[in-house]
């Protein structure tokens, strides 16, 4: 058993894996980590199950201090992290000698590292999964969904050794960031279809774990108004105000907003790294294309 | 019955079967969701029913969209509605005072009826659980008789306790855990609604029934209900 003990931390340092299923009809919402792809390199690096427990970091302010020999890797962001003195940089498994600190500062490039440790870091079990959901009490290192906290202790169990890097390339490059049309999509004005796949949105800075707003021209829905539904990761719905919202793991289960449609996971992925301010534009793809790019890109991971 | 099917995300497809929210459809709905979740077996993420629609979530690693569709369709071909009453009967005691319930006196006032008349009347009627959502365990039950729908408060409150039972137009349900909330609020019930130690973790499932009994205040104490006013809490 090796462990870190947590010296720094913010309300954004989340015990996170791939989300909480099967019980999305009692209004349990789904959590897990936001980038998904950047949480399966990381567990890949140390040859883990790519979706067992990992430390979803936003923006920094996050510092473990190894209490054992460590293995670790780290995947996502460049949040200028150091090892001591050392900068480190994401993509890689590594070595955390006993009594020497791991420290994330701010933002480089991207929104959110992930830090995985060989078997995944210990945690309760809560409606299967450890994936912390503050609002609903629900996962993290205490089964309660609190965020990790400066004092607590992370463990893992795990004897990996593994040692590599990620080749360069990682994420899908798309220059944007695919919607698959929903139902509603014949229901906004011609004008708003035009302008949500030919202009700029802007990343408002009102964004968490639940949603993330688009700034840009506001679309008109002319439909009539809809009886609360079930809602996908990634459903992009229009307020009445017209700016768009994407829908992310902590969403609400249902909701009745109009929708343009959802993003697919390789772009939830990517928006999850882009902070308020960043510029983003949104292309169509049809169901079948984006499944089939699905696939493609999880062979990623095994054909290496 | 000829339910639509709608592309809502890469691994989900919603199942429309009804336009209007309407008590009838649940024999429906439970109906479809158990054809559902035995047509799709272990390939089955999630199912998300909310009044009119069935939500399927299914393993992209399993299926394809046009596997998933075929799925959906073969699952309700010929469906018939399930038989009333398979869905579970609740009965959730309620201790209605205005102390833990201070619309009583605004829904008395709108509907022009006494107090005790609106609670008889908002614990003589047997509702259905159309979704669950909003919390784990906040079930939208219906439908609420006209004469006491109201709509939701201007200004919702930042905290609302535990237990608490409210109306928001002719939908009623109660707050499984504190959060903030809108509902006009009549009373609270004792009961645990959501429980991680439970099996089914929601003691309301979606599709089953409930009653609210009216019970004193000595009852709600004695059943493990928190009599603390709202403003006190706040």
């Amino acid at each position: 058993m090796s462990r870190l003990l947590i010296e720094a931390s913010t309300a954004l340092c989340l015990l996170q894996d791939a989300g909480r299923f099967g019980v999305r009809h009692l209004g349990v919402t789904q959590g897990g980590a936001l980038d998904w792809v950047s949480m399966s390199w990381a567990n890949w690096l140390l040859g883990n199950p790519l979706d067992v427990p990992v430390v979803e970091i936003t923006l920094g302010g996050f510092t473990v201090l190894a209490e054992d020999y460590c293995v670790l890797a780290l995947a996502g962001a460049d949040l200028g992290a150091y090892i001591d003195e050392r900068a480190i940089s994401p993509g890689r498994s590594f070595i955390l000698q006993k009594g020497q600190r791991l420290r994330f500062t701010q933002p480089h490039s991207g929104a959110r590292a992930y830090l995985a440790a060989p078997g995944g870091f210990d945690a309760p079990k809560v409606l299967g999964s450890c994936a912390s959901v503050a609002r609903e009490a629900l996962g993290g290192l205490d089964g309660f969904g609190r965020a990790l906290a400066e004092g607590a202790s992370l463990v893992y169990s795990g004897t990996g050794t593994h040692l590599r890097e990620l080749p360069v390339e990682r994420l899908p490059t798309a220059a944007s960031l695919e919607v698959i049309l929903g139902a509603q999509i014949g229901q906004f004005s011609g004008q708003s279809l035009f302008d949500v796949f030919n202009t700029e949105w802007t990343l408002d800075s009102r964004a968490d774990r639940m949603g993330m707003r688009l700034l840009g021209t506001p679309l008109q829905y002319q439909g009539p108004s809809l009886i609360s539904e079930g809602i996908p990761l990634g459903a992009i719905q229009v307020p009445p105000d017209g700016q768009p919202i994407v829908l992310l793991n902590d969403r609400q289960t249902i909701g009745g907003y109009p929708r343009l449609g959802a993003l697919t996971p390789l772009s939830l992925a990517r928006m999850a790294q882009c902070l308020p301010g960043e510029k983003v534009r949104l292309a169509p793809v049809m169901q079948e294309t984006a499944h089939r790019e699905h696939l493609s890109y999880l062979q990623r991971f095994t054909n290496r | 019955m000829k339910p639509r099917i709608e592309v809502v995300a890469i691994d989900c497809l919603m199942v429309r079967l009804f336009e209007v929210i309407a008590e009838d459809n649940m024999p429906w709905m439970l109906a479809a969701t158990r054809r559902l979740r035995e047509g799709f077996g272990a390939a089955l993420v999630d199912l998300v029913p909310s009044y009119t629609t069935l939500m399927v979530h299914y393993d992209l690693l399993a299926l394809s969209p046009t596997q998933a569709r075929e799925l959906i369709d073969q699952a309700l071909t010929d469906l018939q509605p399930q038989a009333q009453g398979s869905g579970q009967c609740h009965v959730l005691p309620v201790w209605y005072d205005l102390s833990v319930g201070p619309e009583l006196a605004l829904l008395a006032r709108r509907s022009g009826l006494e107090v005790n008349e609106v609670i008889r009347r908002h614990s003589q009627h047997q509702y259905q659980v159309f979704a669950l959502g909003f919390a784990p365990g906040f079930a939208f039950m219906g439908l609420v008789e006209e004469q006491l729908a109201a709509p939701r408060l201007g200004t919702p409150r930042k905290r609302v306790a535990p237990g608490s039972v409210g109306i928001a137009e002719r939908q009623t349900a109660a707050y499984p855990v504190e959060s903030p909330g809108g509902w006009n609020l009549i009373g609270r019930t004792p009961a645990k609604l959501f429980d991680r130690e439970r099996d089914g973790y929601s003691l309301v499932q979606p599709g089953d029934s409930v009653r609210f009994e009216a019970i004193g205040r000595a009852e709600f104490i004695n059943l493990g209900g928190d009599d603390t006013p709202l403003e006190a809490q706040a």
